[in-house]
């Protein structure tokens, strides 16, 4: 049995949880696996009827779609007490004759360890046929990488340290070799053993990813963070009550998120080129007609961030209920990658955390962001006199490229007076 | 890491150090003076007949010896490397009896590598026993100024001893079984090596060899037999055995361990250097061609960084060869024979010397410059130089192709004028039929 096609751009992920031993019977469709990709864990179904004769896989190992996973004997009927049966034995030895052995994976970064056995440094690069420097080899070794694998950079082809560095920290983030671009290259770390006892750990599923898509937002998007804060005292009284109203029905309770978002909804109809994004390839700004809207989620493996869509159509209540279903189905591992694609913007509220307001990054290719933060009550100067408001600090984070510094104060002053005057949303965001 | 370094001489230095480089360099030297002195003539400085003491020049030659392993006892001392003077024998992969002027010395280590390099190899018939018959060894030794010297081998230990020998006034003649002297080096290159040899050999004897050597009371006299052998005996007052060198691997007690040695007697090693047997590694001559010191001291690097458990791997894009005959001639990487003969294809690019403002002052226009490029990506594969001080500038390509460098990479950095490292930007500007120097029409783009 081999990994099958898990959804799209799944290549493969690391194995949480190996869910059969060898001798077990299992059915077409039972979950026999517990796989880790990108962003959101998978149970994988058993592809046939039969019995597990041998795992090829244990917990966290990578596999990748394709892999073999499991030997096994098909037939629901066969047990190992009958596999072993003599008569039955030509059967069996026919069926594993059938089983494709695992592919040897990709060159994978060997473990330190494995890299000083002789064989394996004794392989060298591959041959004098390509050219890179002296020092260019010697990294590749020390990282357990193949040259013939990179794709150089230089004159002639020329595979510089960068290059392999590059190609080092794909194999790494799980993408294979040439998916990504070489936009995560980073400079060589120091040795920090140097300075006393350190440790290395391999990143998880959820780490590798956010730290790559981090790194590309950050270097793809010219960012500008706009500050502002929200007089939430009305809405706040007024969520309250829609609160109690929902837990009477037994609904989620509706939270200042359920809320943004309905204003954000708004907002993208009223400023389009907030629901876009830039394709610099083609110098083109891609409109989006619909508005999706991501919120981001924490959890033990990390951020997550899952998309609530047609955000405009929905009421409130519809909003909260959708929300606290995503963050469940994120905070037990339960969203698929779908559930975290195609949004128009995003929300972060680190309200609940306390601190003071903060400036998100643009969840790319989205090109706007609300950073959302503890409201405090503060005395506002209002007509004559302080008085005390509920004051809620927002950050717009927004990609320059095609957002201007006037349209993105213009669009945070708009959510700001939505928030604080309700009746915006359908006056003027429809 | 504890490091003790056994050697039956009283300093490290090894082979080349003690008979091989260094000696030969130092009487080399002495050659090029009065090559030079004489040459001057041409220009109007006229020196009178040299006289030499051979005396004084030996012990000259043995000052710089003495000099340059005396710094390698004093740098050993300094890094807290234990040095014992003997001859050691293997009782198996981790223990070394070694017999010292002081009686047997036992010798326990996590490692050892083995670096007894090589010694001269010798020719039944010819390498006779008799104080007249010499290897290069002994020739370093330079009993005397034999009148008449023959050298048995064209190869570059015969030729620059040949040269050395005929500067200091021999008649010497060089015998050679091949087609051409310095094989392995290309044709062209060689050729202006030997038509300079020419000059001041009596006699170079191609496809030709000696079929044998007797001691008489007026000298040696040998028999030849060959396409230019002489039709009798000629008498010489010595012969040099220069026909190449033999790997010392004949090491007491490896059999005790699982190092294997091949037919032709080199130590098997592995990438990192390391014998059939786990903690043993072998280093230098006597783990194969080319028997070079630099080959030698590079390897040894890899060994130490193999036994501290560094990924690394023996895999030099390129070793340099250098012969010091006059003019020197010199090759690194890839040569246009060796491409021919596996079939790679490549383009070549020459820059004759004569065309260099620098080798015209020297009055040396008897030099070339030669790229050898792949054609598909301009890559730099080997590079060959012959002309006064090649050795010298031999390095560069060496870089170029360790670097991946291309033709236009050569072409399109300053080199400074007037000197002969010009040549080798020069001879990329042949590449791309872009020399000032040299007309050949320019390359049409594809």
């Amino acid at each position: 049995m081999k990994l099958p096609e898990l959804g799209e751009n799944i290549e493969g992920g690391d194995v949480l949880r190996v869910m059969v031993n060898p001798g077990d019977a299992v059915k077409k469709d039972q979950a026999v696996l517990e796989l880790e990709t990108d962003k959101a864990t998978i149970e994988v179904p058993s592809s046939m009827d039969g019995v597990i004769k041998e795992v090829k896989i244990k917990a966290g190992e990578k596999v990748k779609v394709g892999q073999t996973i499991f030997v096994v004997e098909e037939g629901a009927a066969a047990t190992p007490a009958e596999a072993a049966k003599p008569a039955e034995a030509p059967k069996a030895e026919k069926r594993k004759a059938d089983v494709v052995e695992m592919k040897p994976a990709q060159a994978k970064p060997a473990p330190a360890a494995a890299a000083v056995a002789p064989a394996a440094a004794s392989t060298g690069d591959g041959g004098a046929s390509i050219p890179a420097a002296p020092s260019a080899r010697r990294l590749a070794r020390e990282l357990g990488v193949n040259l013939q694998d990179i794709q150089g950079s230089g004159g002639g082809g020329r595979i510089s340290m960068d290059d392999v560095t590059a190609y080092a920290r794909r194999l790494l983030s799980g993408g294979g070799g040439g998916a990504r671009p070489a936009a995560t290259t980073a400079a060589a770390l120091p040795d920090f053993s140097k300075w006393g006892a350190i440790e290395r750990k391999p990143m998880g599923g959820v780490r590798r990813t956010t730290a790559h898509r981090l790194t590309q937002a950050w270097q793809t998007v010219p960012h500008v963070f706009q500050m502002d804060r929200a007089d939430i005292t009305a809405v706040e009284t007024l969520r309250k009550r829609l609160s109690k109203n929902a837990e009477a029905d037994g609904r989620s309770p509706v939270s200042i998120t359920a809320f943004l978002m309905k204003v954000l909804g708004a907002a993208l109809k009223k400023f389009p080129q907030a629901n876009s994004s830039v394709d610099l390839q083609t110098e083109e700004i891609i409109f989006k007609q619909y508005v999706h809207i991501g919120v981001a989620v924490d959890t033990d493996r990390g951020l997550l961030v899952p998309v609530i869509r047609d955000v405009d159509t929905k009421d409130i209540g519809q909003l909260a209920d959708e929300i606290a279903q995503a963050a469940e189905k994120a905070r037990t591992r339960k969203l698929s990658l779908d559930d975290m694609q195609g949004g128009s913007m995003s929300i972060s509220n680190l309200g609940s955390l306390g601190g003071g307001p903060f400036t998100p990054i643009v969840n790319w290719p989205e090109v706007a962001i609300l950073g959302v933060s503890r409201a405090r009550m503060e005395p506002v100067f209002v007509d004559g006199e302080f008085v005390p408001r509920f004051m809620m600090p927002l950050t717009l984070s927004y990609d320059h490229r095609v957002i201007d510094g006037a349209d993105g104060v213009r669009l945070l002053r708009w959510i700001v007076e939505a928030i604080e005057q309700p009746a915006l949303i359908w006056l003027e965001g429809s | 890491m504890q490091v003790t370094l056994i050697d039956a001489e009283p300093n490290p230095g090894g082979v080349c150090t003690f008979r091989g480089c260094i000696p030969s360099k130092a009487l080399l030297h002495a050659a090029k003076v009065l090559d030079e002195a004489k040459h001057a003539d041409a220009f109007g400085v006229t020196f009178g007949t040299p006289t030499i003491d051979v005396g004084k020049l030996r012990s000259w030659k043995d000052a710089v010896v003495k000099k340059q392993t005396g710094g390698l006892g004093l740098l050993a001392k300094a890094r807290k490397v234990t040095y014992v003077q003997g001859r050691a024998s293997l009782l198996d992969g981790k223990t070394l009896s070694v017999e010292t002027a002081k009686g047997e010395q036992r010798v326990e280590a996590d490692y050892i590598i083995i670096a007894t390099g090589s010694r001269p190899t010798t020719v039944p018939n010819v390498s006779i026993d008799s104080p007249k018959v010499l290897d290069s060894t002994t020739a370093l030794e330079l009993p005397d100024i034999p009148t008449r010297l023959l050298i048995v081998g064209g190869g570059y230990i015969g030729l620059e001893l040949g040269t050395v020998y005929a500067a200091l006034g021999s008649r010497v003649t060089v015998v050679e079984m091949t087609d051409g002297l310095l094989p392995g080096a290309d044709r062209d290159l060689a050729a202006v090596v030997a038509t300079r040899m020419e000059t001041y050999c009596e006699a170079i004897l191609l496809e030709t060899k000696v079929t044998g050597v007797k001691d008489d009371q007026k000298g040696l006299s040998v028999t030849f037999e060959g396409k230019h052998a002489p039709s009798g005996p000629q008498v010489f007052d010595r012969v040099l055995v220069a026909v190449g060198r033999r790997p010392n691997s004949a090491i007491a007690g490896l059999d005790k361990t699982k190092v294997k040695v091949n037919q032709r007697g080199f130590i098997e090693v592995d990438g990192q250097l390391r014998t059939a047997e786990p903690s043993v590694f072998a280093i230098g001559d006597v783990v194969g061609d080319p028997m070079l010191a630099h080959k030698a001291s590079h390897q040894a690097r890899v060994a130490v960084e193999a036994i501290h458990g560094h990924p690394t791997v023996f895999e030099p894009r390129a070793i340099p060869a250098v012969v010091f005959t006059d003019p020197e001639l010199a090759w690194t990487g890839l040569t246009e024979a060796e491409a021919k003969k596996q079939n790679i294809a490549v383009e070549v690019a020459k820059f004759p010397w004569a065309a260099s403002g620098r080798a015209t002052t020297l009055d040396r226009p008897d030099g070339l410059t030669k790229l050898i490029v792949d054609p598909e990506t301009e890559r730099i594969l080997g590079v060959g130089i012959v002309g006064s001080g090649a050795g010298e500038l031999i390095a560069e390509g060496t870089l170029a192709i360790e670097m991946g460098a291309l033709a236009a990479d050569l072409k399109l950095t300053i080199h400074p004028h007037p000197t002969l490292s010009e040549t080798v930007m020069e001879a990329a500007d042949v590449f791309f039929g872009e020399s000032a120097h040299v007309y050949k029409p320019k390359k049409t783009q594809g």
